[in-house]
């Protein structure tokens, strides 16, 4: 390899990266804008669930219930309805997640010291927040029917103040569950991987297409010259988004790094050369910058979304799929992300992420070497007798 | 007419001369559908949890049973000291840890408040929410257990303890299964990916490779130009629209209650909104570089803001708004509504509607900037 030439192409790309300033904004700003825009507007809490209340008692006792449900921040009382019919409908409309149905006898069988059941009737379609609402509402009756029995033994002398069984939960390393502290890793993963393969990803497949590959191939540039030069301008660029990203978490998030900076610009690092590697690979395998476009954004919007953890948990995946997210660099880099900003863990710990992370930058881009030799072989091949 | 007839079977000759693309055009929503799909979900099933139980009693054992009867939980470890949660944590091996202390058990029997004490990385927070929820619940479910004794036992003669216990039901998705949620948004999200990225290099590309100016000085209108950019894309986009119901249909079983005529013709309005960015997209751009910079541009809302994964109710009121203008908003509520709840025209009027005016508003702009460049 000759730093000469790599530098002399170096210098080519940059001033081929200047003529475009659109896209040099976009591989700069971008990420951080994304990072402050979505970290403002994402998080997962289940709360204000609308709730649709069907008072067929209208009692004192039924509306004493309703009062606690449209108390908590879990529910929104959104509708009171006349019909059972009413709650069908509403239900179908997506205008009420629940309905509350209280039967007309719900305040004598209270009165009587019977067991009063109430219907709640969820839309499952969205099962995890059906689930976590069906949570809510057992903990607001438990806590409803504590209350009934308490006034009751208190009549008799007897005092009974709270559930027998709490659980107080402690949460570790983003204890007010803050989604942006969350949020940060997977975003940063995310929006970077998608950034860094789009942007090498034209970095060949452009030469080719435009006719300008021959020059080089015919240059004395060898291609793990040409590949070099084509990432290293690139490793710059998206360290300092990298670092803007970081900045504006900082700044506007207060996640700072309870971990050790240098391991984190480790991964970053060998996290960067990965997606431009991903980049590099597919430039080399396609003919069109179509096609190239169209398989670095197949390959990583939706699979570093949906296949890195960052929001679907892997262990909950179907073994094969658990297999096949070994091959998502994001990944690593998101397992070692939350790690080093997070929790604070070290070397120790995450070296193993480090290593995969490292396998795959390395497989990429000794494939996409090969490719190039192969093809700059072919080509002249081709071109040899004519 | 003649004229776009004749852009369009160039369109396609030059499809036809790469593979590669084809290829991609038909495999890809498939492999994308089934991968996606089926790794998308959202149950808690299996939240390794680390047990240190330092009471040792009947009462714990019991706690510790509920905790895993609630089918959220598997039991990673079994811990003697509570220091050691702290490692097991932080490596990963256990996402949360219950502390049962020692005097829960005669706690209970005592009829005095028991606690145990839940510790939940929060660096996962979404599972996290979960696990914090699911516990909760299983310590109220396990309250009141106990508390229907205390009261009994406590109450004297002639008290009957009052319980309102909900009878839960559970529409549309009774099993509670997240894959049968997220495979019709996996699905939307696919469809607009493929029609949208192969619309948006349809124009860029001839300015690039400079056959643009041909176009221009041959007698074609702008809108002829336009129409037989998009007829192409459209058949891709019909193309891939039955393959990603296909798939989702017989390789990822989801239950379609729906009618499928009807779900076909709300893809159509829905593709009409995707290709018509595309095309957008295509002629605010110089070259293929930043076409595909503004593609991700516009498609990283769809799949944040759009309500796949991140409920919309949840943002701000001000992105709230924001996301009436994000087409896949829409068409989430509609593949959602057929796929799971089964519902009809009545229901979708809103939806269609709104993605009808988005596509005609988005491809009213497209004509108008093409127009003005041309001019």
């Amino acid at each position: 390899m000759s730093w000469l030439r790599v530098r002399a192409m170096i210098r080519k790309e940059i001033l081929q990266i200047s003529r475009d300033p659109r896209s040099l904004a976009f591989l700069i700003f971008l990420p951080a804008f994304m990072l402050v825009l979505y970290g403002f507007v994402l998080n997962f809490d289940v709360k204000h669930l609308s709730l649709g209340v069907l008072d067929q008692d209208r009692s004192p006792e039924s509306r004493a219930l309703i009062e606690r449900f449209a108390v908590t921040e879990y529910f929104d009382l959104v509708a009171a309805m006349d019909s059972p019919d009413e709650v069908n409908r509403l239900i179908d409309r997506e205008k009420i997640k629940v309905g509350l149905v209280i039967p007309a006898a719900f305040s004598e069988k209270i009165a009587d010291g019977r067991n009063s059941p109430v219907q709640v009737i969820i839309d499952g379609t969205d099962a995890s927040s059906a689930s976590t609402a069906m949570g809510y509402v057992a903990a607001i009756l438990a806590d409803h029917s504590l209350k009934i029995n308490a006034a009751a033994l208190a009549r008799r002398g007897l005092r009974l103040t709270s559930l027998p069984v709490v659980s107080r939960t402690r949460v570790w390393f983003n204890p007010e569950l803050r989604s942006a502290r969350f949020l940060l890793p997977g975003l940063m993963a995310f929006i970077l991987m998608t950034v860094l393969v789009t942007s090498t990803s034209f970095a060949v497949v452009r030469e080719k297409e435009r006719g300008t590959m021959e020059q080089i191939l015919v240059s004395p540039l060898k291609p793990a010259e040409m590949i070099t030069a084509k990432v290293i301008p690139y490793v710059f660029i998206s360290l300092v988004s990298a670092h803007l990203i970081l900045l504006a978490g900082y700044v506007l998030f207060g996640v700072g790094i309870r971990g050790s900076y240098p391991l984190l610009l480790l991964f970053v690092t060998v996290f960067l050369l990965d997606g431009l590697g991903q980049g590099v690979l597919i430039s080399t395998v396609t003919r069109t910058q179509q096609v190239a476009f169209i398989m670095a954004v197949l390959s990583t919007l939706l699979p570093t979304f949906i296949l890195s953890g960052f929001v679907f948990p892997i262990r909950e995946m179907p073994r094969l799929i658990q297999a096949i997210t070994y091959l998502v660099p994001a990944r690593y880099f998101l397992t070692g992300l939350r790690g080093v900003i997070l929790k604070g863990s070290g070397f120790p710990i995450l070296w193993p992420q480090l290593a995969f992370l490292a396998v795959f930058g390395f497989v990429v881009t000794a494939v996409s070497i090969l490719r190039m030799k192969k093809e700059g072989a072919g080509e002249s091949g081709k071109r040899g007798p004519r | 007419m003649k004229e776009i007839l004749a852009l369009v079977r160039k369109e396609f000759i030059q499809f036809s001369r790469d593979p590669r693309l084809v290829f991609i055009i038909l495999a890809a929503p498939i492999i994308q559908l089934v991968l996606l799909g089926y790794a998308a979900v959202l149950d808690v099933r299996n939240l390794p949890m680390a047990v240190c139980d330092l009471d040792r009693t009947r009462e714990s054992r019991a706690y510790v049973e509920a905790m895993v009867n609630s089918g959220y939980f598997r039991i990673s470890s079994h811990v003697g000291e509570m220091d050691l949660i702290d490692r097991l944590i932080d490596d990963g091996t256990a996402a949360m840890a219950v502390i049962i202390p020692r005097g829960f058990g005669d706690d209970v029997l005592g009829y005095r408040q028991a606690s145990v004490e839940v510790i939940v990385d929060g660096s996962e927070s979404q599972t996290a929410t979960i696990g914090i929820n699911a516990a909760s619940a299983v310590s109220t479910r396990f309250s009141g257990q106990i508390l229907r004794r205390i009261l009994s036992e406590r109450g004297g003669p002639g008290f009957e303890p009052v319980m309102i216990d909900p009878e839960i039901r559970v529409w549309y998705n009774p099993a509670l299964k997240s894959r049968n949620f997220f495979v019709p948004g996996v699905l939307a999200l696919v469809l607009m990916m493929m029609t949208m990225l192969v619309t948006a290099m349809a124009v860029v590309r001839e300015k690039e490779t400079g056959t643009m100016e041909q176009l221009m000085v041959s007698p074609i209108r702008p809108y002829q130009l336009l129409a037989g950019k998009i007829v192409p894309s459209t058949a891709v986009g019909l193309a891939d629209a039955v393959l990603v119901l296909a798939s989702a249909r017989w390789l990822l079983w989801v239950p379609l209650k729906g009618s499928v005529p009807l779900l076909f013709l709300m893809i159509l309005a829905f593709i009409l909104t995707t290709l018509g960015l595309g095309l957008f997209i295509s002629t605010i751009s110089q070259n293929q570089q930043q076409a595909m910079f503004t593609s991700v541009f516009f498609i990283l809302p769809m799949i944040l803001l759009g309500g796949f994964v991140f409920p919309i109710a949840n943002m701000p009121r001000f992105f709230q708004w924001l996301t009436y203008g994000i087409p896949i908003r829409y068409f989430f509520t509609i593949v959602r509504g057929i796929f799971l709840k089964g519902v009809g025209w009545a229901e979708l009027q809103d939806e269609t509607a709104a993605l009808l005016v988005i596509g005609v508003v988005v491809f009213g702009l497209s004509l108008l900037r093409f127009r003005k460049k041309l001019g």
